[in-house]
């Protein structure tokens, strides 16, 4: 299984997320993505490599052209958004309660 | 093929109630406390419900007073134990035939102390059909994406 935290922290970057987004669209080699974004070559695999690490996406051969692509099975991401879901809710259900007490 | 087993949610929190009032809170007044940004829908969420019994539903109304189902009461065993069924899929629409469970114990630590354990598991069902809209701009990425955005934001 990928990284759990990592997944998070990798669209924690806003370039990240509009490549990942991008991504969700349909497959993409580093040179499209290069294109479409104002940094070079290097630095997108490097964003890649995080995404990849993260399980967010994976890679494909196709012919010559290496394709990276949202991982189909969007588990990691549905977890992380039920990670931070619950994290958030129990903190607010724990403001709630101690504020409101026991019954009067 | 069965997807590949992916580890549940696990949370703990300490709450300075005693464990009938935290059970009771929990469930009767989840319109109170449930954040209003954890659907990322719109529209927003204006109250949120919970039917105090086994079989009960689990749904809110928005802000233009539609109902959007989350899933029912799958076990109700106050003030121990509350099992929910999350049925709402990588669109984020409510499927019936979804099934993933948020089971939540209440556990008396002191006569105002509860702890509070849940376990969100089944992830991995929530996943699996993700492979039939991937491509679509409008698909559940994107909502799942904007609601971690959206939660990330207000945190």
């Amino acid at each position: 299984m990928a990284n759990a935290a990592a997944a998070l922290q990798a669209l924690g970057d806003s370039t990240r997320r509009q490549i990942f987004e991008r991504l969700a669209r349909r497959p993409l080699a580093v040179v499209d993505i290069a294109n479409e974004f104002p940094i070079s070559r290097p630095a997108v695999s490097q964003h890649l490599k995080v995404l990849k690490d993260a399980g967010l996406v994976i890679v494909h051969e196709q012919g010559t052209r290496r394709l990276y692509q949202v991982d189909p099975k969007g588990v990691e991401l549905m977890r992380q958004y039920l990670d931070r879901l619950w994290d958030k809710s129990l903190a607010s259900f724990k403001a709630f309660a101690e504020l409101e007490g026991e019954e009067k | 093929m069965s997807p590949k087993k992916i580890e549940p949610v696990r949370k703990e929190q300490l709450i300075k109630v005693s464990q009938a009032r935290a059970f009771q809170l929990f469930t009767e007044k989840m319109d109170r406390w449930w954040p209003r940004t954890n659907s990322g829908r719109k529209p927003e969420t204006k109250e949120m419900f919970l039917e105090c019994r086994e079989g009960g539903r689990w749904y809110e109304i928005g802000v233009d007073d539609s109902l959007f189902t989350w899933g029912k009461v799958l076990i109700w065993s106050p003030p121990e134990k509350l099992i929910l069924a999350w049925q709402i899929n990588a669109e984020f629409k409510y499927d019936p035939n979804l099934v993933t469970e948020v089971e939540i114990n209440f556990i008396e630590e002191g006569p105002k102390l509860t702890r509070l354990t849940l376990e969100h598991r089944n992830i991995e069902k929530v996943g699996v059909n993700a492979h039939a809209f991937w491509t679509s701009v409008d698909g559940g990425w994107r909502i799942v994406l904007d609601s971690i955005r959206k939660m990330a934001e207000n945190s």
